[in-house]
Formats: structure tokens, sequence, C-alpha cells
């Protein structure tokens, strides 16, 4: 603690480079936490669907849809407790550039079988009586200023068309990761719509026990395989993962932006600390001569950086956390983007390992230095 | 007297009753420029005797300033030993150097060398940090040094803001505030005009006379010189009175 003051004083010594440096770690650590929030958020989405149920899709791709009448085949399969479906719609609320997901799903059977989609049941028995109703996300509604019983016109791109909607329900997702910006309509509204002309894009399946779900998924591929339309069945959170995985390998992109961020802030830094390092070469001779350790000097230029990369660290990281968290920027394609306490405390540990690694060579030059050629320098 | 011969063993005050302090034996250092052998002090024997006052004079390269920090521990010798208050500085390490130095010397540098972020009163805080000393007894011992120098007014003052004169003496007073055993003073008047040579020259007269401290000063000015109780001189690494 006696030699607080002695660091305190060299950080400020040159107010602007401090300034500087701790500016360029905030900025490093303010991409660090954002990219590793897309990564965890991508890991969070492909375990959010549940292994209770099976998704059953035509073994095609999941554009091409399957014939209604595989419902009461399903239903009739040993171990499946129940049997829903949905539809991608596809349809574009004023500007294409305002994304949204909307479902046309089968209204009694689906909300029972997602309990994390929390609805008031006044509300969800509305939408059960009325074909054009549908539920919206919380945070939907916030968005676009929506209102209960207010109808919204969609036009359909997949289904063309415009396609009015009543609100009757807003649910709760339970979970940060389950986006609260999904639309949710009724099958039987496209159906009519369509002229009796869609079919179920996808089947969701609710077992009774879910460690048989790789033998249930066998037999339902196995049932079908011969078929006009044969299935892939699979968990649900593989089915999600499997979604993950269509944005590419992202998180291998984003460790790689990281890591050329993190070592591009590095040399900036380690450079820094090389030049301030260079400037006292005269004061730690004078420092030694009065008697100061190498392990002592060593100690207060590493202490000087990891105070400096630490506090750029906290402040990027701060900033993240008040930008990611409320706002979520991304919320559309990424629910539940949030900075997690993981990332956090890594960015925290990756600034002071920041500031070790780049005070290290001038605490090393440090304790080498010859105090005779050092004051001779000066003289 | 002093000799640069091994075998000779006698003061530089010529006295043989007083305490020696600073034991110097057949000391020899050479620089090299790449292949070439370059001597620096060539088997100096000295004894220094304590509460002396003593000057080295010599010409520029002579080997003076080295032969300090060598005292010092600050540079090391090929051949010979240095023994000060007992203790052989010439056999430590590094380490225990660094340790020996903050106990026993007390380093007063040409060009001040203070600390520019701190002041006056911290630069003189300096030493003490490495003592065990509690803040309000570092305290007691740097405003002591600033009264001694004459500088209690200008305690919280930063380098920049005191003259050559004044950043001497703040200099003087984080060489003595740790109560060195010695103090070495490498030019201290070498960067000041007449009337702050002739005040720093007063202290560190004052100093010895009333502090008893032991003074080993090296200088180019034959005025400083005789304000010590001995004059050496050193030409060619050879030391002779």
């Amino acid at each position: 603690m006696k030699f607080a003051r002695l660091v305190w004083a060299n950080i400020f010594r040159n107010k602007r480079r401090t300034f500087l440096t701790a500016a360029s770690v905030a900025v490093a650590m303010f991409l660090f936490a954002s990219l590793r929030s897309i990564i965890t958020t991508l890991e969070a989405s492909a375990e959010l669907g549940s292994e209770a149920r099976l998704v059953t899709r035509n073994a095609i791709g999941i554009t091409f849809p399957l014939p209604e009448a595989y419902t009461s085949r399903l239903k009739s399969t040993s171990g499946i407790r129940n049997v829903s479906w949905a539809n991608w719609f596809g349809g574009v609320y004023q500007d294409p550039q305002d994304f949204f997901a909307q479902f046309a799903v089968h209204g009694e059977s689906y909300f029972a079988m997602y309990p994390e989609i929390r609805i008031p049941d006044d509300q969800l028995d509305l939408f059960l009586r009325e074909r054009t109703a549908a539920i919206v996300g919380t945070g939907l509604m916030e968005r676009f200023g929506w209102s209960l019983d207010q109808t919204v016109t969609l036009q359909g791109t997949i289904f063309p068309g415009d396609w009015e909607f009543t609100i009757r329900g807003v649910y709760t997702p339970d979970n940060p990761s389950f986006s609260d910006q999904t639309m949710y309509f009724r099958y039987d509204y496209l159906f009519e719509r369509t002229n009796r002309q869609v079919t179920p894009g996808w089947f969701i399946l609710q077992l009774e026990d879910p460690t048989a779900a790789a033998n249930i998924s066998t037999t339902i591929d196995a049932l079908f395989e011969n078929s006009t339309a044969p299935t892939a069945t699979e968990t649900e959170r593989a089915f999600q993962a499997g979604f993950v995985t269509m944005w590419g390998n992202v998180a291998g992109l984003v460790r790689a932006i990281g890591t050329a961020v993190f070592f591009a802030i590095l040399l900036v830094a380690a450079n820094t600390m090389m030049m301030a390092a260079r400037e006292r070469i005269n004061e730690v001779a004078v420092m030694k001569t009065l008697g100061f350790q190498n392990r002592t000097l060593a100690t207060l230029v590493l202490s000087e950086a990891t105070i400096i990369t630490g506090v750029g660290g906290l402040i990027g990281l701060l900033l993240a956390k008040g930008f990611i968290n409320p706002a979520n920027p991304v919320n559309v394609m990424l629910p539940g983007f949030i900075l997690t306490t993981g990332t956090f405390v890594a960015g925290v540990g990756i600034s002071i390992a920041l500031g070790l690694v780049s005070g290290a060579v001038p605490a090393w030059q440090s304790a080498r230095l010859s105090v005779v050629q050092a004051l001779r320098r000066v003289a | 007297m002093t000799t640069t011969k091994p075998s000779s063993d006698q003061t530089s005050s010529g006295s043989q009753t007083a305490t020696a302090l600073v034991e110097i034996r057949d000391l020899k250092k050479s620089y090299y420029r790449d292949s070439q052998e370059i001597p620096v002090i060539e088997g100096v024997t000295l004894t220094i005797n304590r509460g002396e006052f003593l000057a080295m004079m010599g010409p520029s390269g002579s080997g003076k300033s080295t032969l300090l920090n060598i005292i010092a521990g600050l540079d090391s010798a090929e051949h010979g030993s240095v023994i000060v208050d007992g203790e052989n500085v010439t056999a430590m390490s590094a380490r225990q150097l660094a340790t020996w130095r903050g106990r026993h010397i007390g380093f007063v540098f040409q060009f001040y060398n203070l600390l520019p972020v701190l002041t006056a009163y911290q630069n003189i805080e300096l030493p003490l940090l490495l003592t065990e000393l509690s803040k309000r007894e570092r305290k007691e011992h740097v405003l002591t040094a600033l009264d001694v120098v004459g500088l209690t007014d200008r305690a919280e003052h930063f380098p920049r803001q005191l003259s050559g004169g004044q950043q001497q003496r703040v200099g003087i007073a984080r060489a003595i505030v740790s109560d060195p055993t010695i103090i070495l003073a490498d030019e201290p008047t070498g960067d000041l005009d007449a009337k702050s040579a002739e005040e720093i020259l007063d202290l560190l007269t004052r100093l010895n006379e009333e502090f008893q401290k032991t003074i080993i000063m090296v200088t180019h000015d034959a005025k400083a010189a005789e304000r010590a109780h001995a004059v050496m001189h050193l030409d060619k690494g050879v030391l002779s009175r």
C-alpha cells in the first residue's frame, strides 16, 4: 500500500497516453464481450429445445411440408403422448427490415406442449375461439407499440396477399433464450385462406418417456420411409442445434476475430508500457541506487500496467453490459443475447492478463537495468 | 593517506587512531571496448575513517565515479575488496547489495535525479518506503530532513517548481533521511551556480561536522574540495594524495 502513491503518480504522469491506452483496452473488451455474448447465445440456443419433444420434418428439408394425414399415424405410434404441428409463415409487417418470426400453429395442442410460452388463460381462450386471432411476444408488442385487440396486417411472401390478425394474447417466455419476438396464429386460418392447400411444415411430438427418443425417432422415420414424403425425426434440441449450425461456424469466426483484437490491443498496450518504461530508465536507476529491489520495481511496473488495462477493460465491459442487456440490439436474430457473468469475469481476467503480459517486458527490463549505465546515459 | 599499493594500510586523514569505516584493498577495474581492455582503477587501496569528509578529484575518465559506484555497490570490481562498516560489499549478491544500500548509503547525484511526478516530500520519503517505519514515523523523518536542508516550506512542491539549488537540497535530504552510514556525493555542485554550490557545500560541511556524517565527494571543483578533510587525486586509475 505504501507504494500506491508512486504507482498512482506514474499512471497520471502522461494523462493522455494513459487515457488512450485504457480507452483502447475498453474498446477491445467491449468487442470481446459483444462477440463472446454471441457465442454464448448461440450455444444457449442450441440447448434451448426440449429433449422430451421430437420434431418430425420432411427428410428433404425443412422447407418441404408433410402430409396432414401423418397426424393420426404419429398419434398412434407407441410412446407419443401428443402431436402438434406448425408452419413457417414468412410475412412482412410494414418494412421487410422489421423482420420477426410468424408461425401458424395448431393452437389446442401446440401451447399445451410448450409450458415455456406463458399466456394468460383468458387470452388463450380468446385465441382458440377466433380464427384470425394471434398471440404475440412481449418484446414484439413493445417493439411495434401494439396493444391487445389491435388488428395488424402482414403481407404474405410464401402465401401471398394481405393477412389480418387480431392480437388476442401476449405471451411471456420463461427463459431469456426463448424469443419474445414471435407471433403465433392459427393453422386453420392459414389452411382456409390457402384453399386448404397448405399442409404442416413440421410435427412436434411430445414423448411419454424422453429416454425412448432415439427408438421412437427410428420407428417414425421407418414408418414413412417408403412414402412420398419420408421424414427425418430428431429431438427438438437437435433440431434447434441444426438451426444454429445453419449460421455456419459463427463461433469459430467470432473467436478468430476476438483473438485478433486481443493481440492487436496487447501490442498497443505493450508498446505503451515500454515507451513509459523507457522514459523512466533514469528514475529506475535512481530507485535502485536508493535500495529498491528488482522485484519491487517489477511489481510497480506490473501494477501500473495492470491498473491501466484493468480499469480500461472494466469500463469496456460495463459499457457492453449497459448496451447489450437492456437494449438487446439483435434480439430478433439472437433471443436472449445477454452478457453473462461468465463473460464478464472472463473479460476482467483477460484485462488483467493483458496488463501483466504488456508489463512483463518493461518489468524485466527494469530488473536487468544497469544502474551505472543508466545514470551515465543521463549525465 | 592513500596508496596504490595493496601493502599500504594508512588512512586518508593520516590518523591511526580513528575508526576505519571504508577499507578498500587493491581494487582493480577495467572496461572493455571490443577486445581492448581499458583500465579504470588500478590497484587502489584506501581507508576512510568514520566521520571523515573526503574529496576525490581528477580529470574526466580518471575513474572517480567508478570508484564511488563500487563503494556504493552499484558497480563491481574485478579484483580487490571494499569493506564498509565491517561488511564486504564486493562479496554481496545484487539483492543483498540493494538492501545494504538502502540501509547504509545516501547518494547525492550531480543532476539531483528527483522523480518529477513526486513532490519534494514524497521524493525524500522514497528510501523510507523500503523500511518498516509507520507512516507517522516516516513523516517525522521526512520533516526532520526537510528542516535540516531548510526546505520545510517547499515540501509540497514538485521538482519543476524548485530551483537547481533547492532540488539538490531535496536530493541531500533524500540521501540523509534514512540516516545512512555514509554519504556519497558525485559532483553535487557540478550543475549549480556559484551561490547555490556554496550553499550545498555549507550543507554537506554541516552534515559532516554537526551530524558526524562520513562523506565521500567526487568533484572537479578545487574550491569544493577545500571543504573536505582530505583530498585524493585519481588519475588514470591511480590514486594519490
